[in-house]
Formats: C-alpha cells, structure tokens, sequence
C-alpha cells in the first residue's frame, strides 16, 4: 500500500538521460522536482568512458596523436593542438611560423565550426527548427576544407608534434578567404532568426544564472566565463602559437544569463573570422616541421599547456619519464569543468530550463568521460 | 493602410517563398543521391588501405620493413617476410591488415618510406562478417569492391 497519495507534494525524483536527446550525448541528470520546480540536479557521467589518458600511457608520443582528436570530437583540431604544443614543450622545440599560422586558421576555422553545432542544436533544444539546418550547411564548408587539407572531416589529426605533415592544398588560400567573406553574412542570417526573436529571447534571458564570482569559484571557462563579465581569453591572456600577432577582441557582456552566452559565441564566431583573415594574409613561407626527430623521446619532465578551445580552457599535462612513451597524459577538459556548475545554474529553476541550460553550456561527453 | 494592402496581396506569403525559391538553385542542394551519385571526397582523403604494386610486374612495392606494424596505435598490422637467398633481401609471404580496429590515422602511410601501404578514396568497406574486416594481402592489393548502382 502506498502511503502517499496522488496529491500529495513530495519531491519526485526524474532521470534525464542518458539516452535523451537534449544532453547532447550520454550525460544522465537526475533531477530532483517538486511539481515543474527543480530542487537539484546530480550528473552521473562515465557512459562514454574509453581510457584515453590510459591508454596515453601504452603509445608513443606521436601514435597518441589521433587519440585526442576522439575527446571533444566537434572540436577536435583544438585537441590536436593543445597535445601538439604539450608536447612541443617537453621537447623545447617551436613549430616554425608557417606552421604556425596554418594552425591558428584551421584552429579557428574549428571554433566555427564548433559553435555552429552548439548553436544549431541549442535552437533546436529551445524549440527553433531553422537554425539548426542553416548551421549545419555552413559547417559543411568549414568540413569541406578540413577533409581536403588532411583527409578526414572529424577525427582530423591535422597537426603532428613540431609542426605539420600536410603542406597546404592548392587554392587553401583563396578557399578560406571565401569562406569568410561568405560567413559574416551567414552570421547575420542566424542572428536575424533568433536575437531579437520574443520565444528566443522569453526562454533564454535570466535563466541559468551563473556569476563572475561563481564562475572563477568552479573554475568555469570559455564563453560561460566571459558572458559573466570576466574578460578571460588565453588567446590574449597567454598567446600561444602566435595569437599575439593577431587583432581580435574578447566578446564580453555582463549579465551571465543564457542569453549572454549565446551572444558571447555569435560574437566570437565573428573575430574568429578576423582572426583567419589577418593569419590568410600573411602566412609566411619557410617550412612546416621543425627539428623533431622521427623517434621522440622527450627529455624526463613535466609540462602542462592550456590553450583557448571552443568551450574553454583546455589543458594538457604530460609527464616524461625519458622514454618514448608517455608516463601520463592527463587532460584538462572544458567541457568536465564547466558540467559541475550545471547544479548551481538550475536550482530553483523549472523543468523546461534543464534543456537550455545543458545546451547552452556547449557539452560534449566524448570529453567529459575521456 | 500599408497593413491592409500587405494582407490584400499576401506580401509576407510571397516574401517567405521567394526564400524557399530562392534556395532550390542547384548550387545549394546538398542532398546527394548515394548509391547511384557517390560523393566525390578529397584527393588526401583517408580510407580504405591499398598495398601498392608496381603496375609493370605486378610485384608488390612493400620491403617488408615493418615500419608501419610499428607506427600503428592499434597494432592492427602484421606483416611477414622471409629471407630470400638469391637477393639477400626479404621477401613478403603475408600482409594483414584488421580494418574493423582501424581509426584511419594515417600514420602507416606517413611511415612507409617506399609509398607502398596507402590510404586511399574507397570509403565503402562495410561486410557481412568479422571476418571479412580483416584484409589480406589479396585484398589489400585489390582494394574493395563496392556494387555499382545506376540511376
């Protein structure tokens, strides 16, 4: 016999996930209710749980690679790079300029990229059908040139320790200034649909909360961080691979709504596109690798490098032991950092919310579960 | 007064169809139809592997180095030679390559210093059987071949 009855107002308890739609993959949120009130929120993550830092610790530097790529597969050049440079580090060695700025346009071709799924499906979690179609044709292009600079549209593995394999493909050039001039437009396009939309604008602003305070609290990075009024970009806080060459601005507002973070990233997509203009027009000539011998083997040390992804501060931290592989590689990934704030950002607001605030904080599990 | 003339002509209706219409150009139709139409991928695209032979002989290019066995994260590759008491060199006797464990890096090729392993266009490589995932040296020489549709 159940003691209560079918009116009564103890909490329910609701599993979200892992097989929802909504949390962009495997994530289970088990949502604590009281009628469409949510008192609290628990993640239980590890559904895509595969042992990259592991199996870090079973290859070579250089067989490692393609691994990363597999973490946050929407972003996954960011990836590359950050091991890339982490591993550059350890060896003391600099990928020569032409390399460089090759990675910084693919890198922010990436960011593009990134957002656009972030955008196209967080619409979709709101309730707006056309943006997601109008993102992903976009996209497209962007993959486009990814899978003809190195063969493969997702799982790129376009850089390699000390600098690049692949020279440019004939036209790269002229392929991404087009890109640009065809994206701003495209930008417009989407922010037309939705900015200023009343539904948009009902179901995002003021919901998921999240403060500067609280954000340097749980560590919060990327446009999370910045939508709260933080002016923190490792582009320009510590410039890697010669960001420090490049003007661009760090799209701030003030509020830290989800609202806010939404305009953070519209913002962002456009100083990428500035950031690939000025790198296009001036991509040195000279080699792409630098002195990196075919077996590394990196000198006993440590190194830890951060660098700007798509949703945040992405650190790698490689320790060497001297031999050829690593003796471990752990991760630092935005995407596990930011999901903790989730908690904070929904208490005490309402079922339909969930939706928009796991969307809006740009997840992917393939990152978070490593 | 603009109001009723906008109602009267239904201008929104034919605002939001020129928008449709506008989008039925061929430029922006991305729907491809798959097996009759393949799509065209890169020239670096990263597929299935192919063991090059020289197209004069039909001798196989590999020197049965190993480097690749060696280069692959997956160790998917075993390669087997033996000496060959005339040239003094090895010679290949079996070439296996476990496609179903592949992640399609490329580092096999990048390690072959004779250009003998390659990842090439063919993308289609789906079969019945486990097995059938793992490519011998025949296969592997062949390439896949994929049933041609027609529109």
């Amino acid at each position: 016999m159940p003691d209560s009855t079918f009116l009564d107002t103890t909490e329910l308890v609701l599993n979200m996930g892992p097989q929802h739609p909504s949390t962009h993959g495997v994530l289970r949120v088990i949502l604590k209710l009281d009628g469409e009130k949510v008192l609290g929120t628990e993640c239980v993550i590890g559904y895509l749980h595969r042992g990259v830092e592991k199996i870090a610790e079973n290859r070579t530097y250089a067989q490692f690679n393609p691994y990363v790529d597999r973490m946050d597969y929407v972003a996954a050049i960011s990836n590359g790079l950050g091991y890339c440079l982490a591993v550059e580090k350890l060896l003391n060695v600099e990928a020569p300029p032409r390399a460089q700025a090759i990675r910084v346009i693919l890198t922010e071709l990436n960011r593009i990229a990134s957002h656009l799924l972030w955008l196209g499906t967080h619409a979709l979690d709101i309730g707006a059908i056309t943006p997601v179609f109008y993102c992903l044709r976009e996209r497209e292009e962007a993959l486009k040139i990814f899978e003809k600079y190195c063969g493969a549209r997702l799982t790129t593995h376009a850089f390699r320790i000390g600098g690049l394999l692949y020279e440019t493909y004939d036209g790269f050039e002229q392929e991404i200034r087009d890109f640009c001039t065809m994206f701003v437009p495209h930008v417009d396009e989407y922010e037309d649909l939705l900015t200023h939309n009343r539904i948009w604008v009902g179901r995002l602003k003021d919901v998921g909360i999240l403060s500067g305070e609280e954000c340097k609290e749980y560590g919060v990075t990327g446009p999370v961080l910045r939508a709260a009024g933080v002016e923190w970009d490792l582009r320009k806080a510590q410039p890697y691979s010669g960001y420090e060459k490049y003007d661009f601005e760090i799209p701030i507002r003030q509020n830290g709504d989800t609202y806010d973070r939404y305009m953070v990233r519209m913002a962002e997509m456009r100083q990428s596109v500035r950031i690939m203009q000025q790198a296009v027009e001036a991509i040195p000539e000279g080699p792409i690798m630098g002195k990196v011998g075919k077996v590394i083997k990196p000198p006993v040390g440590e190194a830890y490098v951060s660098i700007e992804a798509p949703k945040g501060e992405l650190g790698y931290y490689v320790v060497s032991d001297g031999s050829t592989q690593p003796y471990r590689v752990r991760v630092r990934p935005p995407s596990f950092v930011n999901l903790q704030a989730l908690d904070r950002m929904i208490r005490g607001g309402l079922v339909a919310d969930v939706v928009a605030v796991i969307g809006t904080l740009d997840i992917v599990l393939g990152e978070i579960d490593r | 007064m603009s109001g009723l003339f906008k109602k009267m002509f239904l201008v929104d209706l034919f605002q939001g169809l020129w928008v449709t219409f506008r989008n039925q150009h061929p430029k922006y139709i991305y729907t491809e139809q798959y097996p009759a139409e393949r799509p065209k991928v890169a020239e670096r695209y990263r597929g299935a592997p192919r063991l090059n032979i020289n197209p004069d002989n039909g001798e196989t290019l590999c020197i049965s180095c190993n480097l690749c066995a060696l280069a692959c994260p997956e160790a998917l590759i075993v390669v087997t030679s033996e000496r060959n008491e005339v040239t003094k060199r090895k010679d290949l006797t079996t070439f296996t390559y476990d496609t179903s464990r592949c992640m399609f890096c490329g580092l096999c090729e990048d390690a072959c210093p004779v250009d003998a392993l390659e990842l090439t266009q063919d993308f289609e490589m789906a079969t019945y059987t486990r097995e059938g995932q793992i490519w011998d040296r025949q296969m592997l020489e062949e390439g896949p071949k994929p049933t041609q549709y027609k529109c």
